[in-house]
């Protein structure tokens, strides 16, 4: 039986402003994270004794390499690769190492470059499986997998392009005010279902611009963060799960479903009191299917939950404040960790587009890596807002790093 | 009811001031276990990882089974399952198939609950019961394509399965040693199979026989002069029609019974190996470059080498020592070839056979092969994109004890007749 997290907590959520090309290397990308959460939260690279490191163009670098290449000296480190599921695993490994003892600061860090053909690169040898049974039908890579998964999807359950189209477009307007989104240009539902067709039935605004960025937080106990000042946020309960569903022939939930139960239960709390919800949204279907696996409506009925919802930052179901990947850009493993780094903000008050007003709680949710033709690893945290210290300012956001972007 | 496709559009003449594409193949990078596949499909064969515990087929190709751990082997495979997925991709950062868009791929479920993404024929619709055949693509890699009705008289106007296949339909030919049954009977089933034009290699034209009168009796055939053994003639045929032939078959032959102390041993061997190794190689030096060049010449691409080789290339058959040797040393620079072709959209076919019917078999036993069987069973290897075919009962026997054990096999032969 797992235990609850008692007094531990997120804190210095830090963006480095993502750019569509970059000609960095990934170690550019998470140094300037890790330099702008560490000034911010006036630490000394010495002060942190734990480390997770999320990076597809590491490679062939891993955490290990990272940490010679940025002088780190560390009692505790964690390599993981786990894409749109890392920012919450992150979260959870370094909460149960500072439980245990085996650290007290934990650096959460992800972030990628992108480099013209990165892409192409990362995508062509992505797994074993990819090379051998995925990528030679098309090498459509993840817009090609998603399409047949949502392409079974909408036939399953009814679903309409529309509600993509509404999430896609909440999402956007969100991003109008988010300062590091890429895509600023407000985006309706008819635009949405006009768009060229990438793979049938994902149109252009369904899929994600890649591009470089990195996103990072610190994971300590209450007490440190409230004598450094910090505001923080406490996760109240996490779940994970690994290749959840392998008999479903096609990808139709995830493994959400499998954990769900024990997430409520163990957060003492249900989907009905989030004040906002981050899904990992690298396609709106998935995101839908986030949305229903975790309980927040019946499998199946997307259609009217949507239509009934405002989804952007001052509506009735807030969702995605940052504007997500859709609208922000997929800085590669950053993703994952975009949707936690957004809620920290937004429950310590220093959300730095609109903020959701008096969000208490919330929901974040991960889903990564399509080793073949789904994505393996699910997770999701339910995080609230904890007792703030009385001397507790906006977050320093990513000066420096952004004048040198 | 499949729906019914428009025809292939017929290729027109290549604009000449174009440039000619370079080649473009899809991904290449398998693992080792991946690889597998491709080498099962090469031979024209379905079989899958099975778990020798429970029985159920896995993919992708795997160490374990994934239900119970047990380990695996490749065996036959029951290629019926559901589309119970699809898409057509518009895009595709890969060159190749960007320049092929749009593509359709699609999930099929096979045997209810193994999910394989597959190629889509056009005549596929959601929900149909489909048929999964193994062709090898471009890159010699082998890739799982859906069929709803493999008996639609539209099958083959599939742009999809047609980029998988060799097939002769719309293609120029060249047999290189046209003047044998077996060489009159290519002519024939590649013409039946839609050869656009075929090019019937001729020694010495002025003799005149039954095989130059069928030939010529055919109007998709012109008889063109080649003599196999004579450089000068094969740089000159060449230099002439290299950029029209899109399909090569050598198919030189000179049967001869004997080993190695007969006594006409080494001046038989010469003419056989300057016929049919040296002049392999006289065609590879000449026609080889040409065909690599125009691999991806858009519709009038150059498509595939043909071998005709004996199966005792394999392992020697003491009886016709000499010429299990020749062939044995075609099908080693027939590998060569295959390698230097790679990347090039050239697929270099084998096809292998065991005695055939004619007059220096007579001592042979049967089964034999005629030249028609083998001249069908070339054509449908064209068609399934195979790299090796074995043609007869002899060839597949012999093929299926080589794999089984090559130095068993070799006893055998060495043993057969005493």
């Amino acid at each position: 039986m797992s235990t609850g997290f008692e007094d531990i907590v997120i804190t210095a959520p830090t963006s480095v402003a993502y750019t569509r090309f970059s000609n960095e290397s990934a170690h550019w990308w998470l140094l300037a994270a890790l330099r702008d959460m560490l000034a911010g939260a006036g630490l000394r690279p010495a002060d942190i004794d734990g480390l997770t490191v999320s990076s597809f163009t590491l490679h062939p670098d891993s955490a290990v390499g990272f940490t010679q290449h940025a002088g780190l000296s560390l009692g505790w480190l964690e390599h993981l690769p786990m894409g749109g599921a890392s920012g919450v695993i992150a979260l959870r490994r370094a909460a149960r190492a500072i439980q245990c003892g085996d650290a007290s600061i934990v650096a959460c860090l992800s972030g990628d470059t992108n480099q013209l053909d990165s892409f192409r690169q990362t995508l062509s040898r992505f797994s074993h499986f990819s090379n051998d049974a995925a990528w030679p039908y098309g090498s459509g890579g993840a817009n090609g997998y998603f399409a047949l998964i949502a392409d079974h999807y909408m036939r399953r359950f009814g679903i309409a392009r529309e509600t993509f189209g509404q999430i896609a477009a909440a999402q956007r307007s969100n991003a109008l005010s988010y300062p590091h989104a890429l895509m600023k240009t407000p985006l309706s539902v008819e635009q949405y279902l006009d768009a060229r067709m990438i793979a049938s039935p994902l149109g252009l605004f369904d899929c994600v611009m890649p591009c470089a960025g990195a996103e990072s937080f610190m994971v300590m106990r209450a007490d440190m963060a409230h004598r450094l000042g910090l505001p923080a946020v406490r996760p109240l309960a996490i779940i994970e799960r690994h290749n959840g569903f392998a008999e479903d022939p096609v990808q139709f939930r995830g493994g959400w479903t499998y954990d769900r139960d024990q997430l409520w239960q163990r957060a003492g709390c249900a989907p009905a009191d989030m004040d906002f919800v981050q899904t990992y949204d690298d396609y709106p279907v998935i995101s839908l299917m986030q949305l229903e696996d975790l309980g927040f409506f019946e499998k199946g009925a997307g259609d009217a939950f949507i239509a009934g919802h405002d989804l952007t930052c001052g509506g009735s179901f807030p969702h995605n404040t940052s504007g997500g990947q859709l609208s922000v850009g997929q800085a590669g493993a950053a993703g994952g960790f975009l949707g936690i780094v957004e809620a920290v903000r937004q429950l310590t008050g220093s959300a730095i587009g609109a903020a959701v007003p008096n969000a208490r709680r919330a929901l974040v949710s991960g889903f990564g890596m399509v080793n073949y033709d789904r994505g393996v690893c699910s997770a999701a945290a339910v995080l609230e807002r904890a007792n703030q210290p009385a001397t507790a300012a906006r977050h320093p956001t990513t000066t420096e790093s952004e004048a040198a972007a | 009811m499949t729906t019914s496709l428009p025809p292939l559009p017929e290729p027109v003449r290549k604009d000449p001031q174009k440039k000619t594409p370079s080649a473009l193949i899809p991904p290449s990078a398998r693992s080792r276990l991946g690889m597998r596949l491709s080498a099962e499909a090469a031979r024209g064969r379905f079989r899958l990882p099975h778990c020798n515990a429970c029985n159920q087929p896995v993919w992708p190709p795997r160490e374990a089974c994934p239900a119970c751990l047990s380990s695996l082997q490749w065996r036959d495979a029951d290629a019926t399952g559901t589309l119970i997925a699809e898409t057509t991709l518009e895009t595709s950062p890969e060159l190749y198939f960007r320049e092929r868009t749009p593509w359709r791929v699609g999930t099929v479920d096979l045997a209810g609950g193994v999910p394989v993404m597959a190629h889509l024929h056009a005549q596929c619709r959601i929900g149909d019961t489909v048929t999964l055949r193994l062709f090898l693509d471009k890159a010699d890699r082998a890739v799982f394509m859906a069929f709803s009705d493999l008996d639609s008289p539209d099958l083959r106007e599939d742009i999809q399965l047609r980029e998988l296949t060799n097939d002769p339909r719309h293609r120029r030919v060249l047999i290189t040693d046209a003047r044998t049954p077996a060489g009159v009977a290519l002519a024939r089933a590649m013409t039946k199979a839609g050869a656009k034009r075929i090019f019937a290699g001729i020694g010495d034209a002025w003799k005149r026989d039954a095989a130059i009168e069928a030939l010529e009796g055919m109007e998709t055939v012109s008889t063109v002069p080649l003599d196999l053994t004579d450089t000068r003639s094969v740089e000159e045929l060449c230099g002439e029609i290299g950029g029209k032939v899109d399909i090569l078959v050598h198919n030189a032959e000179q049967v001869r019974p004997g080993g190695v102390m007969a006594g006409r041993g080494i001046a038989d061997a010469k003419q056989l190996h300057e016929k049919l190794v040296f002049g392999f190689m006289r065609l590879a030096e000449s026609f080889g470059p040409v065909m690599r060049s125009r691999g991806a010449d858009g519709v009038n691409a150059a498509t595939a080498w043909v071998n005709l080789l004996s199966v005792y290339a394999h392992a020697n058959w003491p009886a016709y020592g000499q010429h299990s040797a020749a062939h044995a040393a075609t099908l080693s620079l027939a590998q060569c070839l295959r390698g230097e072709m790679q990347g090039s959209g050239v697929r270099v076919m084998n096809a292998f056979a065991g005695p055939l019917e004619q007059d220096w078999h007579d001592q042979v036993l049967p089964p034999k092969v005629t030249a028609d069987r083998l001249a069908r069973e070339i054509v449908g290897a064209l068609q399934g994109g195979q790299q090796d075919v074995y043609i007869g009962d002899v060839a597949r026997d012999v093929a299926e004890r080589f794999e089984d054990d090559a130095k068993l096999l070799e006893m055998e032969l060495a043993g057969d007749g005493q």
